[in-house]
């Protein structure tokens, strides 16, 4: 069981009366990068919500990294190793690479409360060797983000989860809005975490991207998981039909 | 192709290719402003605008004048300072002159001596408490004071009630002008013991100005307050994903504000030797001005404190130069007008251009 990094159980959100997510049973295991699927509004994003803290589940638990947990908001999650690459990207425009990989926790060299000396030196090599590490290609880190491309600034922010240690990576439809080359370059950078064993939940609505990148597919309908199978054992089709209702009952994995 | 690889992951990067810093524009501005007071004084008057053309005088440039441009901007500039970085947080303050105002006359009543030849002041405020003669520092500390209790009014009002720092600040800019009129019941405020005399004096208020600048350009560069500041001015919300206490920054902010207008007030009523209710009136549209001008973007995350100084020096040139052409007043806030507007388009438009190619 050691090997589970992240766990819920009955996990349950209402909006009011909405039913966003109902009893989520989820599992995910070391180096493991697992899919997840759904039309929208299924209750995807909710879930990612609820295991990053943005928003407070109604009931059931989460269990993370061996232990239970229940964070107060997205900062301590962040602090216990979740990292999250949200759809609407979270960098600064106006700064330039390194500072927005350490935004919010950046080095110094001497604590003076809110006027530390920022170690920039330091910053700059750890950026370079994260880029390097998630074979991401900027070719100026001195630039602001304002003046990157879309492809560019999402790898920021990816390399921005790989930088530091962490335990877990969510990505929310991190290519929804890049182009074919952009695309491909996200999916390098996810294939380079995957080779150095670090798992991810992806959340896509690109099938081929999902067959590409992931060991698993879960599916979520109506707030539900109507769906959890190897990507061995299904194919486009299967999981289209379930996503759309066609097929329901929960499939199990067969192991 | 040999220094091309500059770049992250083997992409090429020309090194020398890179675009200079969004102050050289301002700069470049400031010459040209400073070239065209010269060529149209050279033609039309005969004398120069920068260089010396007394005999009777050493040196190779107009000394005096150079010192006047950035005398009188110098107190404005000060205020300047801290606006920039309120306007950085993609905020704004418009209670600066206020502050300036009230700051003035609650100093100034710590500052004043017992006698004025040998009689009794006529015009301090706590005569019969016998707080007269004080040591510097303590109009100074009261000075501060008043800086800090008003900004920190102005952002734990923009912090926890959310309204609009335009708002907040109106507000503060209406309040300390009704308490600089209270204060002494529209009284001016005068004799000031010499210490506090000395605050002002010839070319304090210049040293002072350029050290400050220098000291918050270097905070906004090398301290997480100045990073945290760039961040919440460029996308608040990433900031505050990223951990950053937006609250807490926002009130230090506005509280260096408010410090830094009390610092511009006690150099003001220092030297002009007395204060008044009406002390540094549209004072805060000119630190803006001069901040816009010298690059800061009003929708914040952009500019610097070194643009700034430039934008005050253009301020300053401008006067100067009206005055050495022997123009009317009237022209010099005209041209200021239209070169506040022009520096907005102009950073437009070449932010455009920038994004275009990028």
């Amino acid at each position: 069981m050691s090997d589970i990094v992240l766990k819920t159980e009955n996990l349950t959100k209402r909006y009011g009366g909405v039913h966003a997510l109902e009893g989520a049973n989820f599992e995910l295991r070391k180096g493991e990068h697992v899919a997840i699927m759904g039309d929208n509004g299924a209750g995807k994003s909710t879930f990612v919500r609820q295991i990053t803290a943005v928003e407070q589940r109604t009931s059931g638990q989460v269990w993370f990294d061996g232990k239970e947990v229940n964070f107060a908001g997205p900062i301590e999650a962040r602090e216990a190793g979740i990292e999250t690459v949200f759809q609407n990207l979270a960098l600064a425009d106006d700064l330039d690479v390194p500072s927005n990989l350490f935004l919010g926790r950046e080095k110094v060299l001497f604590n003076l409360g809110p006027f530390s000396i920022l170690d920039r030196k330091y910053m700059r090599k750890a950026t370079e060797a994260a880029l390097v590490r998630t074979a991401v290609k900027i070719p100026n880190l001195s630039n602001t983000i304002r003046h990157m491309s879309g492809g560019q600034r999402q790898c920021v922010a990816i390399a921005r989860t790989a930088t530091f240690a962490s335990k877990l990576i969510i990505m929310d439809e991190p290519t929804a809005a890049l182009g074919v080359q952009e695309t491909a370059q996200v999916e390098n950078i996810i294939r380079t975490l995957k080779d150095n064993g670090e798992p991810l939940i992806l959340i896509s609505h690109n099938m081929r991207q999902v067959f590409d990148l992931c060991d698993r597919i879960v599916v979520f309908r109506r707030g539900r998981i109507v769906a959890n199978l190897r990507k061995e054992n299904t194919d486009g089709q299967d999981i289209v039909s379930y996503i759309t209702g066609a097929k329901t009952g929960e499939a199990e994995l067969a192991a | 192709m040999a220094q091309t690889s500059h770049g992250v992951g083997g992409v090429g990067y020309d090194a020398r290719k890179r675009t200079w810093p969004a102050e050289f524009n301002v700069f470049l501005a400031l010459v040209i402003l400073v070239v065209i007071f010269e060529l149209i004084g050279r033609v039309f008057l005969g004398d120069s605008f920068l260089f010396n053309t007394r005999a009777d005088v050493a040196g190779i440039f107009n000394e005096a004048r150079l010192q006047i441009i950035i005398l009188q901007v110098s107190i404005v500039g000060i205020i300047a300072i801290g606006v920039t970085q309120v306007i950085i947080t993609g905020g704004i303050d418009l209670s600066s002159g206020s502050i300036v105002g009230a700051t003035a006359m609650i100093a100034m009543s710590f500052a004043q001596v017992a006698t004025v030849n040998g009689n009794p002041n006529p015009k301090a405020m706590f005569l019969a408490q016998g707080w007269t003669d004080l040591p510097v520092i303590v109009p100074v500390l009261v000075a501060i004071g008043c800086g800090l209790l008003a900004g920190l009014v102005n952002g734990a009002l923009i912090a926890y009630t959310r309204i609009p720092p335009f708002i907040a600040t109106l507000g503060m800019m209406v309040t300390a002008r009704g308490i600089a009129k209270w204060w002494s019941k529209g009284q001016p405020i005068s004799f000031p013991t010499d210490s506090f005399a000395a605050i002002g004096k010839g070319l304090m208020p210049v040293i002072i100005f350029l050290s400050l600048a220098v000291l918050f350009q270097l905070i906004m560069t090398y301290t997480r307050y100045g990073k945290h500041c760039y961040a919440i001015g460029s996308n608040e919300d990433a900031a505050r994903m990223s951990g950053i206490k937006i609250a807490n920054h926002k009130i230090l902010v506005y509280v260096i504000a408010g410090i830094l207008a009390a610092l511009a007030a006690v150099v003001l009523s220092s030297k002009n030797l007395t204060a008044q209710a009406g002390m540094g009136v549209m004072y805060e549209l000119d630190a803006i001005a001069m901040a816009v001008i010298g690059g800061v973007s009003l929708s914040g995350g952009r500019g610097s404190i070194i643009g700034t100084v430039i934008g005050a020096l253009i301020f300053g040139v401008i006067i100067s130069g009206f005055t050495f052409l022997r123009l009317d007043a009237y022209y010099q806030e005209m041209v200021k007008g239209v070169i506040i507007v022009g520096a907005v388009v102009l950073d437009q438009w070449r932010q455009r251009m920038r994004a275009l190619r990028a």
